[in-house]
């Protein structure tokens, strides 16, 4: 295999974990928040109680464990691939958030749902394939 | 409209959170040596910039109110809406970092806009 196959393997890799890690990560805080109760209906003096039942969920540190995995799978591959290579590659992450709450928290979504997403993920397709940087380095 | 509120925080606290981790991180200059010990100091660095604590607490309060409008909303909604933070950060990059947008990104930009308009009005 040549060091370029290597790379590109590498770089298939860290973008395979981000795009897998940072949606499961939100959708396994969904999860959990939906245990702790409507933020819809929290009382100020409820806070502290509701802090607790947070912490204590364990969705909410596989939640944020997962993030942390997605983060540095990000930060990982920015310090060899460009930031206009990798933001494009890691839009498709809004639809892979949308399916997992679709076949795995079974929620509802509208036709026209779907089509805001698809638009979405293309609006963050073509603001990430623009050149990262327009100021000079200091 | 609750969750609205939260919205507001998560795109406005998060995207400021990021912008004053950015400027904080210019002030440090840019991190070339990436050996453990070279990172400690960088991070040691960046802590004596006021700007990075205001960007750390804005961030902090970002993670908490999407945490709360989780829990009102589906995450299947909630993770799309927040795309607007593309939209905040094109315009906190031009007021306050200085930076220019090219007119493919305001292009960009408006289709996130209009997507999450869809999203939000296919939500009921």
């Amino acid at each position: 295999m040549t060091s370029s196959a290597g790379l590109h393997l590498k770089t298939y890799c860290m973008i395979l974990i981000m795009v897998v890690f940072g949606p499961l990560g939100n959708v396994m805080l969904g999860k959990g928040m939906k245990n702790v109760g409507s933020a819809a209906i929290w009382a100020p003096s409820e806070l502290p109680h509701i802090f607790m039942r947070i912490f204590a969920s364990g969705y909410i540190w596989l939640g944020v464990a997962s993030l942390l995995t997605f983060f540095v799978a990000y930060m990982l591959i920015l310090s060899w691939a460009d930031f206009s290579y990798v933001q494009p590659a890691s839009s498709v992450a809004y639809l892979i958030v949308a399916l997992l709450g679709y076949f795995y928290l079974g929620e509802k979504i509208a036709p026209l749902h779907w089509a805001g997403i698809g638009v979405i993920c293309l609006g963050v397709f073509v603001v990430g394939n623009t050149p990262p940087r327009t100021t000079e380095a200091r | 409209m609750r969750e609205a509120l939260f919205l507001f925080l998560v795109v406005a606290a998060g995207t400021g959170g990021e912008l004053c981790v950015t400027r904080a991180m210019k002030h440090v200059g840019e991190v070339k040596d990436f050996r453990p010990l070279a990172v400690v100091r960088v991070i040691v660095r960046a802590m004596k910039v006021p700007w990075m604590w205001v960007g750390v607490a804005m961030m902090a309060l970002a993670f908490f109110s999407l945490l709360a409008m989780l829990s009102i909303e589906n995450v299947s909604f909630v993770v799309p809406v927040t795309a607007l933070s593309y939209a905040a950060g094109a315009l906190g990059g031009v007021f306050f970092l200085g930076e220019r947008v090219s007119t493919r990104r305001w292009v960009g930009v408006l289709l996130v806009c209009i997507g999450v308009t869809l999203v939000w009005l296919g939500k009921r």
